[in-house]
């Protein structure tokens, strides 16, 4: 098997696929331990029962996801040696230790925590439990920090030398980590995973308002996750822009594929809305555009001149079709949802936010839009910085291992298996956790063998239908909820 | 000269991180290889819940094994992990189907939660296999040319490579059984009595078996053991051996519950000294060693600062956490 095949070709393959399914837990959690944070702080501060219910709920899952995110995360880190070792070798002085200072500052707080976040509420006491909860939240923080440094030196290196080995070296520290593209990276990305949350989050809320709109969890979930759109989805908008300029100032072709410019504009650019780019011809077949908008959005001027990939030698170039259109996914994802915040944004001001049922049908159907937008996000900055592992600097051919196209193509076909056998199993537990809404007394993961038949099994109706009189009740005491 | 010193405190926080793992992942992996003799629904509760808080920690020391070897140590790195490409694979897949178990097996239907304690039990015999496996293909050398692992993809299936697998297999296993004898009670921990007994014995066979076949691989083994005047510092490791071997049968026969555990991690000190002295200053045996695969220096520099703050830092929390969840566990207060 695999005889004849591209062995890079199926290094990348392998590296795509396993990092895809990788980024979605942690989008997640990073979103999640925050939200945690937040519900306990509230739970802690308040005493509303409303709030440690919903810790609990979302503990659950959050235990789910973040062993997956574990398990995959572990997978990343060997694939680096196993599959791309002369990439190891050359760039391990300058981001081995980013992915160092990683596991020492960010995976290993987490680690050390989670264990008592998960089972010692009731051993450690409520507010060294918070302290718990507190230092996984910041955990994941720290992490998306070094990652996303590591990930933008190779999409912007900064501050390096070479060695006589080939190795690149650091030259200076300070200018490795805060190398140009890391300040905007890691805002767009903390931010994406703040929205990928508030979108679960809100349309397990909205799921379960259609079912019953007097459930105290779900209004008081609906409702932040709702404000988190409101608030974040245009802060996320101006973010991606702010992004994209320090992307054509210092990744100029990486723009010209997402763009779509095969061809150069001395006198304003188009905006190409839509088309087909035709990679082999070099140019975009049954494009849509807008005239000048280009230049006006790039350049912020209506007649600036842009460059195309007609200045750029046709090695040096990007898959334009799989950039061009990953990137219109993720910006479609993006309006949508600003329109979902401002919509719901319309209904409170109206005082109908837990009424009105398209707004919360609309919100189910976004649940998956910020994974969606962060995989599309992930495919564009990755496939634009091609045919480069370090922009400019080192090719993706050269950064690979010394393998064999069989080893290489085995190891992916194993993968593949294990993890649609694996995390599909996973995202069905989340999915039916998710579908029992949050009751009062709701238990977390340490209480729960008394209640585990509960919330897992469709059995689970008949202490579900007690739970939702007993939710209505307190819902009504709640009088507050937002 | 600097750069020879900081190149060996390197070697040995690496060595340091691989050993954290291996005694702290070792137990738990233990527990998933005897889980198939542990049938009972309510053992294997009690089993999981007496790791399910720490077992995330235990494994992070893997991740800072391989971040930092590719950190400090960039070329050993690259030339081990293409080298050993099919048992890394393996390995990994094996943990995940063990990871996720811990909270899979409790989130599915009753029916169905056979199918993640098989994932825990395989999942911990293929990774440990794995890891063993790896080891004696490190051990029994690496093909290298230039800066590149030039074998093939099946070079590091052999005889002794199979060995030192089944040797950590057994090893792990004895681990698990006395961290049971250690955190349980009753029948259940009868049993890890039992099974404790049987594996020590299967444990100082493998080591024997292991520490036979060593020299033979490579003249340079032979010499850093038994030539004047190595062996004045080569002999106490095996004295040593007998002495905690003794002191463990003792602890077996008179359970002391607190203790077989501690002193099976310390034959594992042992069993790891004995590797390191083969191994010095060697990173890939007989081809790299710790200063030709070294990172510059101010790159381990950098790293060492972080080391030198955050690992007893770390080390630290994590004790805290293991406290938190001390005593033994019972049945009905699972965390689960």
């Amino acid at each position: 098997m695999f005889e004849g095949w591209d062995a890079v070709a199926l290094a990348r393959a392998q590296f795509a696929f396993t990092m895809s399914f990788h980024i979605v837990f942690p989008a997640f959690t990073i979103g999640l331990a925050s939200y945690l944070a937040v519900l306990e702080a509230l739970w802690l501060w308040t005493g509303r029962e409303v709030f440690i219910n919903l810790f609990n709920y979302w503990l659950k899952i959050f235990a789910v996801v973040f062993g997956m995110g574990v398990v995959s995360g572990i997978v990343m880190s060997y694939q680096f040696g196993t599959n791309w070792s002369a990439f190891s070798d050359k760039t391990g002085p300058v981001i081995g230790p980013l992915m160092a200072y990683e596991v020492l500052t960010a995976f290993f707080l987490e680690a050390g925590f989670l264990g008592v976040m998960l089972f010692g509420l009731e051993r450690v006491g409520h507010r060294l439990h918070f302290v718990a909860t507190l230092m996984v939240a910041i955990g994941t923080l720290i992490s998306a920090f070094w990652i996303l440094s590591a990930n933008s030196w190779m999409q912007t290196p900064a501050g390096y030398a070479l060695n006589a080995d080939g190795q690149f070296v650091a030259a200076d520290w300070l200018k490795v980590i805060f190398n140009p593209s890391f300040p905007y990276r890691l805002v767009h990305m903390v931010l994406a995973a703040y929205l990928t949350t508030a979108l679960v989050v809100g349309a397990v809320g909205a799921f379960h308002l259609l079912r019953n709109q007097n459930l105290a969890g779900p209004r008081v979930m609906f409702s932040m996750a709702m404000w988190m759109a409101t608030l974040v989805a245009p802060i996320q908008i101006i973010a991606g822009d702010q992004h994209g300029l320090n992307t054509l100032e210092h990744q100029p072709v990486k723009i010209m594929a997402m763009e779509g410019h095969y061809e150069s504009h001395s006198d304003g650019a188009p905006l190409i809305l839509f088309g087909w780019p035709n990679q082999s011809a070099g140019k975009v077949d049954y494009a849509v555009e807008v005239p000048k908008l280009g230049s006006l959005i790039l350049k912020h001027s209506l007649d600036a001149p842009l460059a195309g990939l007609d200045t750029v030698p046709r090695k040096d170039w990007p898959p334009v079709p799989i950039t061009f259109w990953s990137f219109r996914i993720m910006v479609g994802m993006g309006f949508l949802m600003l329109g979902l915040g401002l919509l719901s944004l319309l209904m409170r001001v109206r005082g109908t936010l837990y009424e009105q049922r398209l707004l919360h049908g609309f919100a189910v159907a976004m649940g998956p839009a910020g994974f969606i937008a962060v995989l599309a996000g992930w495919i564009t900055t990755e496939t634009g910085r091609q045919p480069f592992t370090v922009y400019g600097l080192l090719r993706t051919a050269e950064s690979a291992s010394p393998l064999a196209a069989p080893a290489v193509g085995s190891s992916l076909v194993a993968f593949v298996i294990v993890y649609f056998a694996v995390f599909a199993a996973g995202i069905i537990y989340i999915l039916r956790l998710m579908a029992a809404p949050p009751h009062p007394g709701e238990q977390g993961p340490s209480h729960d063998v008394p209640t585990r038949t509960a919330g897992i099994t469709p059995a689970a109706g008949v202490t579900s239908a007690a739970g939702i009189t007993s939710a209505a009740g307190a819902a009504a005491t709640e009088g507050a909820v937002r | 000269m600097m750069a020879v010193d900081i190149a060996t405190i390197w070697a040995f926080i690496i060595a340091f991180a691989v050993f954290v793992y291996v005694v702290m992942d070792g137990f738990d992996l233990g527990l998933g290889i005897l889980f198939p003799l542990f049938p009972a629904k309510a053992d294997r509760d009690v089993i999981m819940n007496s790791v399910a808080p720490v077992w995330d920690g235990n494994e992070t020391w893997l991740v800072l094994g391989g971040g930092g070897m590719m950190a400090a140590f960039p070329l050993a790195y690259a030339v081990l992990m293409p080298a050993l490409y099919t048992p890394m694979i393996a390995m990994l897949i094996g943990l995940i189907f063990r990871g996720v178990a811990f909270e899979f097996r409790w989130r599915t239907t009753q029916s169905k939660r056979n199918r993640w304690d098989i994932a825990f039990a395989g999942g911990s015999w293929l990774a440990t296999l794995a890891q063993g496996i790896a080891l004696g293909a490190v051990l029994q050398g690496i093909h290298v040319e230039g800066r590149h692992y030039a074998g093939g993809w099946w070079d590091w299936l052999t005889p002794f490579s199979l060995l030192t697998g089944l040797a950590l297999v057994v090893g792990y296993a004895l681990l698990g059984a006395t961290w049971l004898v250690l955190k349980t009670e009753g029948e259940l921990r009868d049993k890890a009595y039992g099974l404790s007994w049987s594996l020590l014995f299967a444990m100082l066979g493998s080591i024997g078996a292991v520490s036979i076949a060593t020299p033979f691989l490579h003249i340079q083994y032979a010499q850093r053991w038994f030539a004047w005047p190595n062996v004045i510092l080569t002999a106490p490791v095996p004295i040593a051996v007998a002495a905690v071997t003794i002191l463990l049968l003792r602890s077996l026969a008179k359970r002391q519950d607190s203790q077989p555990f501690f002193l099976s991690l310390a034959l594992f000190v042992l069993s790891y000294a004995g590797l390191g002295i083969s191994m010095y200053p060697y990173i890939v045996p007989q081809s790299i060693t710790i200063w030709q695969a070294a990172s510059p220096e101010n790159s381990q520099i950098f790293m060492l600062f972080g080391v030198a703050v955050l690992v007893p830092l770390i080390l630290g929390y994590t004790a805290w956490a293991y406290w938190v969840f001390r005593g033994k566990v019972r049945p009905e207060s699972g965390y689960h």
